[in-house]
């Protein structure tokens, strides 16, 4: 167990490290959720003069969103990266170590969450800085509550990008996973405009399928007091999909091969 | 008596239809440096791969120092080290950043510091251990990783092509890592190559295989005596009589004309010149040169597979083999 818990330390040393020596990413991974909620929020905020339930100005219900979105986009992205290690051959060193396939899931989930978690709260601080999110609405409770959300989002989504590594391996399919995979996922998230009753049920039935929806729901109940369900329920279901990702990533790592 | 580092047993590998390897047995005795000579695609690297733990056998059993590799992973792989035909660092890490990495990951905590400099050092790359490896070149690159191979004390360290793609001054260097590895650590080590010299210059023993088969297995000098031996020229006029004359007598297998004079196989050439000029003297016979012409691996392997090894692609199935490998990438 010890030995576990020391190499997924390796492996989240590692990604820390290599995070903190690559500046085009630390400045990416800021930057874009950025550019969504000034260039998106404003100008559909601006053009539909949009109010969301009980008046919440358009901007301030999706602030929770663009952070999840933060997180969605640089968790699955970090998974999938895995496919590199494997195209220049880092990953065999990795899997010839003397070390439970588990670890080594649990240290690239534990790593790309930490980096992720890091830029969202600090587009958490930015959206509250330009007032985006009033003051008066957060709570002690309610930012833990929301921090929660946004390591098992995180975590989730590394988890997927892991399964994605494992299952294809080529980096061509890349373009074809984010259009069919991410896109919808995000925007069937809620994370941009409300989705009880704005879509058909086919959709609506997606949306519910979809991880994010429950977590970015919950973050926004933790943050503005507004949410489809119960944040306890958000809480339930993404930690279950939380475990049933990490579970699944472990269980392909088991049976993972080297490249040829 | 030393005992086995390695015992394969009817190994075999499939991709598919193909059959990478097919069905080989050998032993590795402790302490010695064994190669595996061949000709690409010929199943050297499957085979590494299988007994490094990286691929699961089609069947066939492998055990490493008596721990069988595929029930027993993890205690197999803390008895090796390995060093990958491509590389396998992390280019944004710096040298010893990627040794640190490894040496958390085998559980090495004791003198860590010492260690990995230590084998920075056995390697020459002491000065250049804190910058990123994307600065290094392929042969620093090479001897990082034999430095990693060997942070956690394997018992039996795996090189799979390991001078491939680097200059001559630079494989002498790597062949001389590997030799103070072998002769000064005491380290096993097996390797894997398709050049016909360092097989010959690092090996204790050597397998030959091809087409996922050991055609034929033992040390450098036995492969080459199994060509029956050393050929030995002698300038002569009266070639027929000094043929006469020799025939028969000890070490000499077999006597034929040539251009200019006598070629004479026997097992060892340098014993066979003396007795020739004794008995030419005896006989009158004016000898006006002498040579030894030694087989080398190259003449081995080509008598054993019908084609040199350098010859890629030139059989079909060779290219077959390694689309079939490229597919499952």
């Amino acid at each position: 167990m010890t030995n576990t818990l020391e190499a997924a330390y390796a492996i989240w040393l590692r990604e820390i490290k290599r995070f903190l020596k690559s500046k085009s990413r630390m400045v990416g991974s800021g930057g874009q959720p950025l550019i969504w909620l000034s260039i998106i929020g404003v100008g559909l905020g601006s053009a539909f003069a949009l109010k969301v339930g009980t008046g919440i100005p358009f901007l301030t219900y999706m602030a929770p969103g663009v952070v999840g979105m933060t997180l969605l986009f640089s968790s699955i992205f970090a998974g999938v990266n895995v496919i590199w290690d494997r195209q220049f051959g880092f990953l065999k060193e990795i899997l010839v170590a003397p070390v439970s396939r588990l670890s080594i899931v649990l240290g690239k989930v534990a790593g790309s969450s930490t980096i992720s978690v890091l830029t969202a709260l600090l587009i958490l601080v930015v959206v509250i800085a330009i007032g985006v999110l009033p003051l008066s609405d957060l709570s002690v409770l309610g930012v833990l509550a929301a921090l929660l959300f946004m390591v098992l989002i995180s975590s989730t989504f590394v988890a997927m990008g892991l399964i994605i590594a494992a299952l294809i391996n080529n980096i061509e399919s890349f373009q074809v996973l984010i259009n069919f995979l991410v896109m919808p996922m995000f925007l069937l998230s809620g994370a941009l405009f409300p989705i009880s009753g704005a879509l058909p049920v086919w959709l609506d039935a997606l949306s519910h399928i979809d991880p994010l929806f429950y977590a970015i729901d919950g973050m926004r109940g933790s943050l503005i007091h507004f949410s489809t369900y119960p944040v306890l329920l958000d809480a339930g279901v993404a930690l279950a999909f939380a475990a049933i990702f990490i579970g699944a990533a472990f269980v392909l790592f088991k049976r993972i091969q080297g490249t040829r | 008596m030393k005992g086995n580092a390695i015992e394969v047993s009817k190994l075999f590998k499939r991709f598919g239809n193909v059959k990478a390897v097919d069905g080989i047995s050998f032993n590795v005795k402790e302490g010695e440096i064994f190669g595996f000579l061949g000709p690409n695609g010929a199943g050297k690297t499957t085979t590494i791969s299988m007994i490094t733990t990286i691929l699961t056998p089609t069947s066939g059993t492998i055990k490493v120092y008596g721990t069988d590799v595929t029930h027993e992973k993890d205690a197999a792989r803390r008895l090796i080290g390995i060093v990958f035909q491509d590389p396998s660092l992390d280019d944004e890490l710096t040298g010893w950043e990627n040794l640190d990495f490894h040496a958390r990951l085998y559980g090495v905590k004791e003198n860590k510091r010492e260690i990995i400099e230590n084998v920075l050092k056995l390697v020459g790359l002491e000065d250049s251990a804190k910058r990123q490896v994307k600065t290094y070149s392929g042969g620093m690159k090479r001897r990082l990783e034999i430095a990693r191979g060997f942070i956690h004390k394997p018992k039996i360290l795996f090189l799979d092509e390991p001078t491939l793609g680097l200059d001559p001054q630079t494989r002498r260097k790597i062949w001389d890592y590997v030799t103070r590895l072998n002769k000064e650590e005491g380290l096993t080590i097996m390797l894997t190559t398709h050049y016909l010299d360092e097989a010959d210059m690092l090996c204790d023993r050597i397998a030959i295989i091809d087409h996922g088969k050991i055609i034929k297995t033992g040390t450098s000098d036995e492969l080459k005596r199994s060509l029956g031996g050393d050929v030995v020229r002698v300038g002569v006029e009266k070639k027929k009589e000094l043929i006469r004359a020799v025939k028969g007598k000890p070490f000499i297998k077999k006597v034929k004309e040539s251009d200019d004079g006598v070629e004479i196989t026997a097992s060892d050439g340098s014993k066979v010149i003396p007795i020739i000029t004794k008995i030419a003297d005896s006989k009158g016979i004016t000898i006006t040169y002498a040579t030894i012409k030694r087989p080398s691996l190259e003449d081995v392997f080509i008598r054993l597979t019908g084609r040199n090894i350098r010859e890629e692609g030139a059989d079909s199935t060779t290219a077959w083999r390694r689309m079939g490998m490229r597919a499952r990438r």
